[in-house]
């Protein structure tokens, strides 16, 4: 007997050796996206063909996993035929539910595959009841994800205010910006994080090292960050690096190299009524999908008995080898 | 270490630390057995080449410390060559990554986290980041592992092959 019904564990995948890898390890469900700029994650040499992704679909369904398509970057006027092919290809394949930033490819999905489960993005940056609800009834919104910036006590209060399912991040990079309305790589690289759906391209990224070990880190033309010799590093993305302020030299103005763990506060957030647990992480390898799957299911079964599970093994995996309950916790906790 | 050209373009390397082993090491009964070994895996991995994209046509130079020589990837679908240089050479490349043989070879299998590894700085990369992460993911896709292909490319063979790959990886582990 267990003592809450255990919520949906939802995982990343970005190719088809991880989904397979996620959907081993203990994932209930597992989201990807197609190549290119349709999805949030679009970097180099990830994401699925058509083709892999109908027999990755196969692959879930055949052993009781769920997959669902994130098609979840915006497209810009003159652009909109290649969202809306993902989408068609998606609901061709089977795909068991389609993740929505935009509003107008709500729009067409609710349109032209009324019967197609639709779930709307973190980038949508829903996190009202009245915005979310505005969602649920003009296009049938049936979850949505919300971004990073609520506490658990929020949670509840929007909870209670919606008719549709939340799913919630529980680990992995976490977003500081407004979500879905970033622009600092825009700003640096021309590429947008929105609307091409690439942070800190790869392109754009250089390290250099020095003859004692410290490492710049450079975007575009800029240096966002000097790690020194024995220091861990972060993602090569603007929130992420040091910078010289009115304040302080050498200051991580936006954010920390830092990952969201929320193990220890999965018990309050499926009390808060949440239906899904997020595992950001489609840009890591299958090591990660590995183990960052299998503790999360080993810690909701654990607690679903009464248990308390053992976590000791994710902190070798976080931004910097550092955590954090961000938000979730308190709305000041740096 | 490295000496920087122009942004974007090829680099070289020449290790300052090169020592007199690797002067003295001849190099060429390597190269067969790299050769075989890049070929076999490309030959049954052509999907690698999919993920590759522009990856296909760049330099991978790799560093793996302890290992008294230098390995130099052109996964050029084409012609694709694995080959085995001297520390005391210079070599021009696009993309340089270094860690301990040990580290490289985990991480080449999926047994461990190429970012977390970054974020550690057990490994470091330098040069064309983009070729490095469309590496990353090609060969992350794949389900079996170097000692696997090693293996079915040597047959009777394996079994001293990947001995040898254990051996290295038990000496530069403990060293590097």
């Amino acid at each position: 007997m267990t003592l809450f019904e255990k919520p949906e564990l939802v995982c990343p995948a970005g190719t088809p050796a991880s989904l397979r890898t996620a959907v081993d390890a203990g994932a209930d469900a597992v989201y990807c996206g197609f190549k290119g700029p349709t999805n949030a994650r679009n970097f180099a040499g990830l994401n699925f063909t058509k083709a892999e992704l109908s027999q990755s679909v196969k692959y879930a369904h055949d052993r009781d996993a769920i997959v669902l398509a994130a098609i979840n970057s915006f497209p810009t006027a003159g652009r909109t035929d290649l969202w809306k092919k993902s989408v068609d290809d998606a609901v061709e394949i089977g795909i068991d539910a389609v993740i929505i930033a935009d509003i107008g490819m709500a729009q067409y999905v609710a349109r032209e595959h009324p019967n197609q489960r639709l779930h709307l993005s973190v980038q949508a940056g829903a996190s009202s009841p009245e915005a979310i609800n505005y969602y649920v009834e003009q296009f049938g919104v049936k979850r949505v994800v919300l971004p990073r910036i609520l506490t658990v006590a929020e949670i509840k209060r929007v909870h209670d205010a919606i008719d549709c399912e939340i799913e919630a991040f529980v680990f992995g990079n976490i977003g500081m910006m407004a979500e879905g309305r970033c622009s600092l790589t825009n700003y640096v690289t021309g590429v947008s994080t929105n609307m091409d759906g690439v942070c800190s391209p790869a392109s754009h990224v250089e390290y250099e090292p020095d003859e004692d070990d410290n490492l710049t880190t450079r975007l575009g033309e800029f240096a966002i960050d000097c790690i020194s010799c024995g220091e861990t590093a972060g993602y090569p993305t603007i929130c992420k690096g040091r910078y010289d302020t009115a304040i302080k030299k050498n200051y991580y103005a936006f954010e920390e190299p830092i990952s969201l763990n929320l193990t220890r506060l999965l018990p309050d957030l499926i009390k808060a009524g949440v239906t899904a647990l997020k595992i950001e992480g489609r840009q890591r390898s299958r090591a990660y999908i590995k183990s960052v799957v299998s503790s999360f299911r080993q810690a909701i079964d654990a607690y679903a008995i009464g248990d308390e599970p053992d976590i000791s093994e994710l902190i070798a995996l976080t931004e910097g080898g550092k955590e954090t309950e961000g938000a979730f916790k308190s709305k000041t906790w740096r | 270490m490295t000496k920087k050209t122009h942004r974007g373009q090829p680099r070289i390397f020449r290790d300052p630390k090169a020592g007199p082993i690797s002067r003295a090491l001849p190099l060429f009964p390597l190269q067969p057995v790299l050769r075989r070994i890049v070929r076999h895996v490309t030959k049954i991995h052509p999907e690698l080449f999919e993920r590759l994209e522009t990856g296909c046509f760049k330099t991978f130079l790799i560093d793996a410390k302890g290992i008294p020589f230098l390995l130099v990837l052109k996964p050029d679908p084409s012609n694709p060559t694995l080959v085995a240089k001297s520390r005391h050479d210079e070599v021009q490349y696009d993309v340089l990554v270094s860690g301990k043989f040990s580290t490289l070879l985990r991480m080449i299998d999926s047994k461990t986290d190429s970012d977390a590894l970054f974020f550690n700085r057990d490994i470091l990369i330098t040069g064309d980041t983009e070729a490095i992460l469309l590496l990353r993911n090609a060969l992350d896709d794949l389900d079996t592992t170097l000692a696997d292909d090693v293996a079915t490319a040597f047959g009777p063979l394996a079994k001293p092959m990947r001995a040898s790959i254990n051996l290295a990886n038990k000496i530069t582990g403990a060293r590097a």
